[in-house]
C-alpha cells in the first residue's frame, strides 16, 4: 500500500505493508534512526513521534493510520542545524546519559513545554510519566526541562 | 481503509467475523506484534468522524467511542460531573497512550483491568452498538458476560456511550492501585459514588476492576448500604458483601489475597469520604 505523508516538513511517499509498525518505517525506510525501539508494547515511550500535533508511541501507530498525518521526529526538532532549547537543556545538564530514552524525552517535553510554557515539577513529572529512562533517576530530566522555559 | 461508517459496516455485515475492527491500537498493536490477534484483516476504523466528538443535551453527555482519553479528560462537563472518568483517562497509560487510546475501545477490548469501565459502570453508562442500518442502545451493565465475553455481534460496531447527567451534589470516589502511578495496568481499580440525606446514605454506586473475569458493580455491597449511617459498623458489612461478590485470582500482576484486601480497603476509604 502507498502512503503519503509529511516528515519533518518534507513529503514523503512509501510502499508499505498498512499494518506495518509507523517506527519501523521511520527507521528502516526513511532511516531516520533518531526514533528508538524500547519495549515495543507502548510503556516506555522511547519511540515518541508527534502525530498531526499530539505525541504517540510510534510502535503503536500502523502505517496506515499516518496516511496524511504531518510527522514530527527528533530529526525535525531542530531547525535549520539550531537545537531547540530543550535540547540544548539536556545537553547542559546532564539531561541524556545512554541515549535510548532522550529522543522520546525531548520529543515529550517539547510537547509539555508548547502546552504549558511553566510547568511546575508536578506537571513536569505527569508530561513525562509515559517516558521511562533508566540511567539519569530523571532528576536531571526534570531540570533539564526547567532551565529549557527558564532560558 | 473505510471512508464511511456505512463502509466500514458494509464490511462487517459482508464478511462477518473476519475482519477485526482497529481504532487506536494502543491494545492491539502490542498484541498484533506478539502473534497473538486471531485475525487477519483489520477494518481501520481510526479515521471515522461519525465514531468522534462529545455532544451535551439537558439530560445527557454522549462520547463517540472514538473519543480518545485526551479529548474524554478535557472536556468541561466531563471534568465538573464525572470526574471519575476524567481520572480513569488521566490515569490510562501516558499521554502519548491517551492521545491514540479510545474509550469505545477500553469497553471492546473487554479488559477486566480496564481503568473506565469501573466509572462507565457508577455513572450508568448506556451504549449505542450499530450495524448496517440498525441501531440499539443497551445499559452499560450487563454488556460483558465473562472473561473477554460482550453482547456484540460480528457485524456490529460500537458507535457511541451515553452518560445521564445525574451526578449533582454527589461525592465521586476514584482509586486506581498498580505497581506505580503511570503506564501501569491496575491490580484493583475501584469506583464509587454516593449520596448523602440528613445523614444516610442514598444512591450509592460501586464498581470495581481487575478483581473478577468482568468488571463488576457491585449491587449487594450498595443494598446493605441504602439508607444506613456512615461508620464502622456501616462500612464492616458492606466489606464482608464485598468479599462475596468479587472473585479475585493470582495471576501475573498481583495475588487473589491481596486483591481482595486492597478492594476492602479501598471499599473502606471510599465510606470515610462520607463521614462528616
Amino acid at each position: 500500500m502507498q502512503i503519503n505523508f509529511t516528515v519533518n516538513g518534507e513529503e514523503r511517499t512509501v510502499e508499505v505493508f498498512p499494518m506495518a509498525r509507523l517506527l519501523d518505517v521511520l527507521r528502516e525506510q526513511l532511516h531516520l534512526t533518531g526514533t528508538k525501539e524500547g519495549c515495543g508494547e507502548g510503556e516506555c515511550g522511547a519511540c515518541t513521534v508527534v502525530i498531526d500535533g499530539r505525541i504517540v508511541n510510534s510502535c503503536l501507530v500502523p502505517v496506515a493510520q499516518a496516511n496524511g498525518a504531518e510527522i514530527t521526529t527528533i530529526e525535525g526538532v531542530a531547525v535549520d542545524g539550531e537545537l531547540h532549547a530543550v535540547q540544548q537543556a539536556f545537553i547542559d545538564h546532564g539531561g541524556a546519559q545512554c541515549g535510548i530514552c532522550t529522543p522520546g524525552m525531548v520529543l515529550a517535553a517539547v510537547d509539555l513545554l508548547k502546552r504549558n510554557p511553566q510547568p511546575n515539577e508536578s506537571e513536569i513529572r505527569n508530561g513525562l510519566a509515559g517516558n521511562l529512562c533508566r540511567c539519569t533517576g530523571y532528576m536531571k530530566i526534570f531540570e533539564s526541562v526547567v532551565r529549557a522555559y527558564q532560558k | 481503509m473505510p471512508r464511511s461508517l456505512a463502509d466500514a459496516l458494509a464490511l462487517l455485515k459482508t464478511e462477518p467475523g473476519v475482519w477485526k475492527p482497529f481504532a487506536g491500537g494502543t491494545d492491539l498493536m502490542v498484541l498484533l506484534e506478539a502473534g497473538k490477534l486471531d485475525h487477519r484483516n483489520y477494518v481501520n476504523i481510526w479515521g471515522l468522524d461519525e465514531l468522534r466528538g462529545i455532544d451535551v443535551t439537558d439530560t445527557h453527555i454522549t462520547l463517540g467511542a472514538l473519543t480518545t482519553y485526551t479529548e474524554v479528560q478535557s472536556h468541561p462537563i466531563v471534568q465538573n460531573e464525572f470526574p471519575m472518568l476524567c481520572q480513569a483517562a488521566s490515569e490510562t497509560g501516558g499521554l502519548a497512550i491517551q492521545n491514540r487510546g479510545t474509550i469505545g475501545g477500553n469497553i471492546v477490548n473487554a479488559s477486566p483491568a480496564a481503568d473506565s469501565p469501573p466509572a462507565l459502570l457508577v455513572y450508568e453508562a448506556e451504549i449505542e452498538l450499530v450495524s448496517t442500518g440498525v441501531s440499539r442502545w443497551l445499559p452499560y451493565n450487563g454488556f460483558h458476560t465473562g472473561y473477554k465475553q460482550m453482547l456484540i455481534g460480528p457485524d456490529e460496531l460500537l458507535a457511541r456511550i451515553r452518560l445521564p447527567r445525574n451526578t449533582h451534589g454527589a461525592s465521586h470516589y476514584y482509586r486506581k492501585v498498580g505497581t506505580r502511578k503511570a503506564q501501569a495496568i491496575s491490580k484493583v481499580c475501584f469506583a464509587g459514588l454516593a449520596r448523602i440525606d440528613q445523614g444516610r446514605i442514598e444512591d450509592v454506586r460501586i464498581a470495581v476492576g481487575s478483581v473478577a473475569p468482568i468488571i463488576v458493580r457491585c449491587v449487594e455491597t450498595e443494598n446493605t448500604l441504602r439508607r444506613q449511617t456512615p461508620g464502622a459498623e456501616t462500612t464492616q458489612t458492606a466489606c464482608a458483601s464485598l468479599s462475596r461478590e468479587i472473585s479475585p485470582i493470582d495471576d501475573i500482576r498481583s495475588t487473589a489475597k491481596y486483591r481482595l484486601q486492597v478492594a476492602k480497603n479501598l471499599l473502606t476509604d471510599f465510606l470515610s469520604t462520607l463521614e462528616t
